[in-house]
């Protein structure tokens, strides 16, 4: 069986699994009235259809009108993703270009990393739910448009990542590579773009994977406070207000918005395929449990 | 009864593939029980494939193996080797003491015996004083020591050593050598040791196996008849040069055939 | 005793960020007072600090509350992780299969899972926010824990087989110990994001006496001082969190190349 053939069907099995789970799990509760069998101790989650809808009502839902009488839930849920993918890109641009600039100058100067650096990291502790409100309030001030608001909390997110793994790329040249251009007597700027930078892609990618995540979570949680009324994240808010009524269609926006996630990871992942050589391209968890858990299986059996 | 008999041993990889690989292919070989083999050959000419069927690290394709009149996977489980690797495999996470401890810990000593025996061992390598350190503290000789007493810990009959010297400068390397002559005196041991280096492997043994490649099979078992205990005066010993030469020209003969 | 050098020598290394922190504390200071900021936009830190300085113990009982989630969330989602992370390094099927789980799960906002735990565990009960924050955990988790798991060298295996060890005698000597550093650069990670989303959670619903329904409640009464002082202190309690993982993990792996060369 090709790898491919086999990861498929493995990933079809634990679909199949959790399906079942969740769908034994719901019978079960129906058939005792929401008690562990043959106990009297309550079920942690009710399996009412109000709490848990079946699964396939989820998709059944996404391809029924939204409204009565309006599109197909599935065409509003895609029309909003695109809308709060355009911050979310906007975002990820801006964050990766902002990230990878403090890279570069945490690698060039000691003093910055030693000062900017913990702010850096304590920069991702701050509740940026929080924060989105007063920018909102900013952005009026200064009459930006709302959507730049919401690119602005993407691009937060966004930088982390990229700042962090482009300092690791641009360190991670050997010592010996960095005395041969010194006895070339290169240029600061020399080093960087002809050892640095090209040594550090590897580590990027990886770095913008996590991005393109995080660029669409800080677009979805920006549209929240900023009262969006076209992207993700308000679809998700009205679903939510609508659950008990149909809570199907909550269930049906959060399985777009991963979808909506996996998309943009999987643009990055091609861009990577295309500009990185297979060689020097960073293990992923997939290709280093292929070869690695193949070793260790042989190994261990 | 010899400590390893080897008959007719061939070892295929991917076989059936495009890309299939004859590494060994009918190599008989005996070894007697305090005997020192070592291994030369060029790079890939399959002496180390060779070890690791005798080890039981992969199976053999073709042909028997026995160690101590068993096979290869029973006398892996009796704990018959000891393995020194190219580089020492030190386990990061673990002092000094601990790393030499971890065979012990394995098949169930119990502590107090354990850290007597490592002690012990640490002695044997000269490094009683780095039982408290972290692997990275040391150096590369001084990690390969530790290495060597983790596969002396628990008393092998045979220590099959894959290069276990080949990272390390010259100077350490004939200090090294010499150094596992001694343990071998005192411990009476079997080692099959795969070199690169003439000199090392003319020093060492009581026979020298010369391979050549594709497919890796012996063409010259070279016995090494220089005087016992071996020191530093052997290294300028006439008869040394003469055996240099032997060894040099039976892997000659390999280039050129 | 303290070692005054040393001591010293830390000071000098950390002073340009502490110089950075306290010139952008008086630059923002500064831009208030000059240009006259109204608190709605923009409160300065002077009065944030009286703010917080006042509101101390509601700050605090907030702060605590949230905190004890995030922890227990972070404990559940590690725990929860740990297990599965054991059999996906174990059986490949498992592995196979749950990588796409794993990547999906990073891709969604899992904020969005707020309103149904919401629906699940009732608004008041904190259960929503641990299994809020212990499925946002779980993922980086698991993740990191399966990479150190498999990432052994070969040579390690060779000489674990050598011995003829077991799988278990494997898993416990070699295998788990390799993960280790691995499974503290995701708790890492985890520490800031388990309260982050502790707090993002509470927006959507929970107790007043969280840090999320604090900002949310504050901010709808236009009371921008403690807002700000609440998420001061969420970042605060990120920071903290994250500093004991990095204590606990000089502790427990003194001798990993990021621990030793710190």
């Amino acid at each position: 069986m090709s790898p491919n053939a086999r990861r498929l069907l493995s990933f079809l099995g634990i679909l199949a699994v959790l399906i079942a789970m969740w769908e034994g799990y719901k019978w079960m509760g129906t058939a005792t009235g929401g008690v562990w069998p043959g106990t009297g101790i309550g079920l942690p989650v009710r399996t009412n259809e109000r709490s848990m809808p079946h699964t396939w009502d989820v998709v059944i839902a996404l391809l029924r009108p939204a409204r009565r009488g309006g599109e197909m839930l599935l065409l509003v849920l895609v029309r909003a993703a695109l809308f709060t993918w355009r911050s979310a890109l906007l975002g990820f641009v801006l964050g990766s270009a902002v990230g990878f600039g403090l890279g570069v100058l945490f690698v060039r100067s000691a003093l910055a990393e030693r000062g900017l650096m913990p702010h850096v990291v304590a920069s991702q502790t701050v509740p940026i739910l929080a924060i989105a409100p007063i920018l909102v309030v900013w952005a009026g001030r200064l009459n930006v448009t709302r959507w730049l608001v919401v690119a602005v909390v993407s691009a937060y997110l966004a930088f982390f990542p990229v700042a962090i793994n482009t300092l690791r790329g641009l360190r991670s040249p050997d010592a010996t590579a960095s005395e041969l251009m010194r006895s070339y007597a290169a240029t600061p700027n020399q080093v960087l773009w002809k050892l640095q930078v090209p040594a550090a892609l590897p580590y990027l990618f990886p770095a913008l994977k996590i991005a393109a995540t995080a660029s669409i979570i800080g677009a979805i949680v920006g549209e929240l406070p900023a009262s969006m009324p076209d992207g993700l994240g308000r679809a998700i808010l009205n679903f939510a207000a609508a659950f008990s009524a149909a809570p199907e269609k909550l269930f049906a926006s959060i399985l777009v918005a991963s979808m909506v996630g996996i998309g943009f990871v999987g643009v990055v992942v091609l861009a990577e395929r295309i500009l990185i050589p297979p060689s020097r391209r960073l293990e992923d968890l997939g290709e280093a449990a292929g070869q690695r858990g193949g070793r260790l299986k042989e190994v261990v059996a | 009864m010899s400590a390893l008999s080897l008959r007719g041993v061939g070892k295929v990889f991917n076989p059936g593939s495009d890309q299939e690989v004859q590494a060994v292919h009918g190599v008989d070989l005996s070894v007697e029980r305090g005997e020192f083999i070592s291994v030369i050959g060029p790079s890939g000419c399959g002496k180390s494939t060779l070890l690791r069927l005798i080890g039981d690290l992969t199976p053999p394709s073709s042909g028997t193996v026995s160690v101590n009149g068993k096979t290869p996977a029973r006398a892996r489980l009796d704990r018959d080797y000891g393995m020194v690797f190219q580089s020492a495999t030190l386990l990061e996470w673990r002092r000094v003491a601990a790393n030499v401890e971890l065979p012990l810990e394995i098949m169930g000593m119990d502590a107090a015996e354990r850290s007597r025996q490592a002690a012990a061992m640490l002695g044997l390598v000269q490094l009683d004083r780095f039982a408290n350190h972290y692997p990275w503290q040391l150096s590369g000789g001084m990690q390969q020591r530790v290495a060597i007493a983790r596969a002396l810990a628990f008393k092998p009959s045979i220590l099959l050593m894959d290069e276990p010297f080949g990272a390390l400068d010259e100077m350490t390397r004939e200090r090294m050598q010499s150094e596992l002559l001694r343990i071998r005196a005192e411990t009476g041991t079997t080692v099959v040791f795969v070199t690169h280096s003439i000199p090392e492997a003319v020093f060492l043994s009581t026979r020298v196996v010369i391979m050549s490649p594709r497919p890796g099979t012996i063409t010259e078992v070279v016995d090494i008849d220089l005087p016992e205990p071996r020191s530093d005066d052997t290294r300028e010993d006439q008869r040394f040069f003469e055996l240099l030469t032997d060894v040099r020209e039976g892997l000659r003969a390999v280039e050129d055939s | 005793m303290t070692d005054r050098p040393e001591f010293l020598r830390k000071v000098y290394f950390r002073l340009p960020a502490i110089g950075i922190f306290v010139g952008g504390l008086i630059v923002w200071e500064g831009m208030v007072r000059a240009f006259d900021i109204k608190g709605f936009i923009l409160p300065a830190p002077t009065a944030i600090a009286a703010t917080f300085a006042s509101e101390t113990s509601d700050l605090l009982a907030a702060g605590a509350g949230t905190f004890s989630t995030a922890l227990a969330g972070l404990l559940l989602g590690g725990f929860l992780a740990f297990f599965t992370a054991l059999a996906a390094a174990r059986w490949r099927f498992v592995r196979d299969g749950a990588l796409p789980f794993a990547i999906a799960a990073n891709s969604t906002p899992i904020v969005v899972l707020a309103p149904i735990a919401n629906s699940w565990f009732g608004l008041r009960s904190p259960f929503g926010s641990i299994f809020v924050v212990a499925v946002l955990v779980f993922f980086p988790v698991m993740i990191n824990l399966v990479r150190g798991l498999l990432s052994v060298e070969a040579s390690g295996i060779e000489l674990m087989e050598s011995y003829a060890a077991g799988r278990r005698t494997t898993l416990w000597k070699l295998q788990l110990p390799n993960a280790t550093p691995y499974l503290f650069s995701a708790l890492k990670v985890a520490a800031a994001l388990s309260l982050i989303g502790a707090i993002v959670k509470e927006f959507f619903g929970g107790s007043q006496e969280r840090l999320g329904q604090y900002i949310t409640t504050k901010a709808g009464l236009l009371q921008f001082e403690e807002a700000w002082a609440a998420i001061v202190l969420a970042s605060l309690f990120g920071i903290a969190l994250y500093n004991i993982v990095v204590l606990i993990e000089r502790r427990v792996i003194p001798w990993h190349v990021s621990v030793r060369n710190a």
